[in-house]
């Protein structure tokens, strides 16, 4: 025994090999654990598409709707509101909603909708996901002495306009998103579904 | 009996001869400096809090639901109808404030005399491991009575990883098992706040006090005790500025135990909520997916690194750069040790600049906490961003200036003394 001669060689490579499968076993062991994490299958099944009767909804009105257990504002803008929008192009940071992420392409246009009056967006405050307040009102606030009505987020002091359009210099980044939606007619629309899929 | 008392220690020594060596190394024959003041009554009273965390925690478990839908109930259940249970819910969530308290204090203790310099850099990083740690216990346990301030205060702090480019909606997604914060994200944390937290707390715990014990606690003169004259009264060999820790220290620190008691159970008997400070008005309200509450902000705490967070403004459509900056206010505390060059540890023997530095830092850390908790927003809406935005800038400040004012040698340091002050 003590004459046999060690082959340094060949035992470094047996200890490497050796570590490398080791270590594929632990990382691919690993694999189950981190996926348990993911949205379980019941989880996506919840966020199914919502149909929401927007009948009773009064001009200046907001009523939310709950789709991905998200809230989504689906708001009856007045005439008013609408022709204030432009107005405030200057003061907004995607004005012209370039961010295409943020909606669909019907509703890339001013009034960021599908019919005019009719907004619908997310209610989640793209900085960390609260829900904003409506402040529909065009009238003096302490956030902002030319409030012409919108979102204002309680948690960071973000502002939108009535197309939930960001403001400039608040913490959000971007404008509020549109999901995907389309009128199944007059009165309701169903929110998940774009009017292409609806056909 | 006691010869019983007498064979049973023979018996356990014979088979584990190095049990009764290592007791005395750390607790009779670990010598701590003998000057040691009011400020070193911190280490041991996280100790307590700690203990008082586990044991009012394991038996809150027994009571509580984790689930969505009977969580809320359940604690109020624990509230109500168990004996008791008031009591040891109280126990527990100002145990988690007093926490801070004492962990804050303790770290400040470290700034004003220097702990953090060689050879203690060890010490002072696991030290800052456990703040991190803690922080995300804290974070996690005051999600699971799942009010509305819980499932507010976790969709913000979640978010938080949504601003990371490219994978951030994803990891959002996958932290929280869901596309909001659900029922899938309390049974995840509650199984990392009851089980895999607090291991690797008590881990962190373990080394923090094994590499203090190595290098030796260092005191209010910031002096050497190992590089001073040798021989005390229990041994020749051993710092003569050293006393044995017990029975001193540990007769001393009961002494703050007993004080410390007396305040924590004044907050749990007459003020446990402390005002909404301690548990805010809005967490007890169920949960609710659909409402904010109208102010939401984090335990007070957190409120300093939220401040942070708030009033950095979003640049090129990211909102990164806040989380980037309120990580970065605690990564610069980890770096403390290098950031400041200078070779005086007490704070009795540096120079005025660093005087003026931590006090503005220690104003700076509490206008921030006044803005994340939204007091400045009261009093005063309309300077809330430039004051916020100013002490932003000065807690940052601190670093840049301890760094500049010690590597440029701008430092006029007092002589150090060879022995402790307070020796015979």
């Amino acid at each position: 025994m003590a004459n046999e001669v060690v082959d340094h060689g060949r035992r470094r490579f047996l200890t490497i090999t050796t570590a490398v499968v080791g270590g594929v076993g632990v990382v691919a062991a690993v694999v189950p654990f981190i996926k348990s994490w993911e949205p379980s299958a019941r989880a996506k099944a919840a966020g199914a598409p919502v149909t929401a009767d927007i009948s009773k909804i009064e001009p200046g009105q907001k009523v939310t709707f709950a789709w991905r257990s998200q809230p989504v504002f689906v708001v009856n803008r007045t005439k008013d509101q609408l022709a204030a929008l432009p107005s405030l192009d200057v003061r907004l940071t995607d004005p012209k909603s370039e961010v295409t992420d943020q909606q669909p392409k019907y509703a890339q246009n001013p009034t960021r909708s599908i019919k005019p009056e009719w907004l619908v967006v997310v209610g989640l405050c793209t900085h960390l996901g609260c829900v904003p307040d409506f402040e529909p009102v065009m009238k003096p606030e302490p956030f902002d002495p030319n409030w012409k009505g919108g979102f204002y987020c309680p948690c960071h002091k973000s502002r939108y306009d009535l197309a939930g359009r960001v403001f400039q210099g608040v913490p959000a980044p971007k404008n509020l998103p549109v999901p995907p939606y389309h009128f199944v007619d007059d009165n309701t629309i169903q929110i998940g579904v774009d009017p292409k899929e609806a056909g | 009996m006691a010869n019983v008392f007498t064979r049973v220690g023979e018996w356990v020594n014979e088979r584990a001869p190095n049990l009764a060596p290592t007791y005395r190394k750390h607790m009779t024959e670990y010598y701590a400096p003998k000057n040691f003041n009011l400020w070193y009554y911190f280490g041991s009273l996280a100790l307590l809090v700690l203990v008082n965390q586990i044991v009012t925690g394991i038996f809150l478990t027994m009571n509580y639901k984790t689930s969505a839908l009977e969580a809320f109930n359940s604690v109020e259940y624990i509230m109500r109808d168990v004996e008791w249970g008031w009591l040891i819910r109280y126990m527990h969530s100002t145990g988690a404030s007093l926490f801070f308290i004492v962990v804050f204090l303790h770290m400040f203790r470290g700034l004003m005399y220097g702990s953090y310099k060689k050879p203690r850099e060890l010490v002072w990083l696991l030290g800052m491991l456990i703040f991190l740690v803690l922080m995300a216990e804290a974070f996690m346990g005051y999600v699971l009575p799942w009010g509305n301030m819980s499932f507010w205060g976790a969709k913000v702090i979640i978010s938080l990883f949504g601003t990371i480019p490219v994978i951030g909606s994803t990891l959002v997604e996958w932290i929280m098992g869901d596309f909001l914060p659900a029922d899938a994200t309390l049974n995840r944390f509650f199984a990392l706040h009851v089980i895999a937290l607090p291991i690797v707390l008590l881990l962190l715990v373990v080394l923090h006090l094994a590499a203090l014990h190595e290098v030796g606690s260092n005191n209010p003169d910031g002096v050497e005790i190992k590089k001073g004259p040798k021989g005390n009264r229990w041994d020749d060999h051993k710092p003569a500025d050293g006393i044995p820790f017990h029975p001193y220290y540990t007769v001393k620190d009961l002494v703050g135990v007993g004080f410390f008691l007396m305040i924590a159970a004044f907050i749990i008997f007459f003020a446990p909520t402390f005002g909404g400070w301690f548990l805010e008005h809005d967490n007890f309200i169920p949960a609710n997916n659909l409402v904010t509450p109208t102010h939401i902000k984090p335990v007070w705490y957190f409120t300093p690194f939220y401040a942070i967070l708030r009033m950095i403004p979003s640049l090129f459509g990211t909102a990164v750069w806040g989380v980037i900056a309120m990580f970065g206010a605690i990564v610069l505390l980890f770096l403390v040790p290098w950031i400041d060059r200078g070779q005086v540890r007490s704070i009795r023997y540096r120079g005025l600049g660093f005087k003026v530095l931590l006090f503005t830092f220690v104003v700076a850390f509490i206008a921030l906490g006044a803005v994340g908790a939204g007091v400045i927003a009261e009093i005063m809406p309309s300077w809330e961003i430039f004051f916020g935005r100013v002490w932003t800038i000065v807690y940052f400040g601190f670093f840049l200036g301890l760094w500049a004012y010690t590597h440029f040698g701008w430092e006029k340091t007092k002589p150090v003394p060879e022995r402790v002050t307070t020796h015979d």
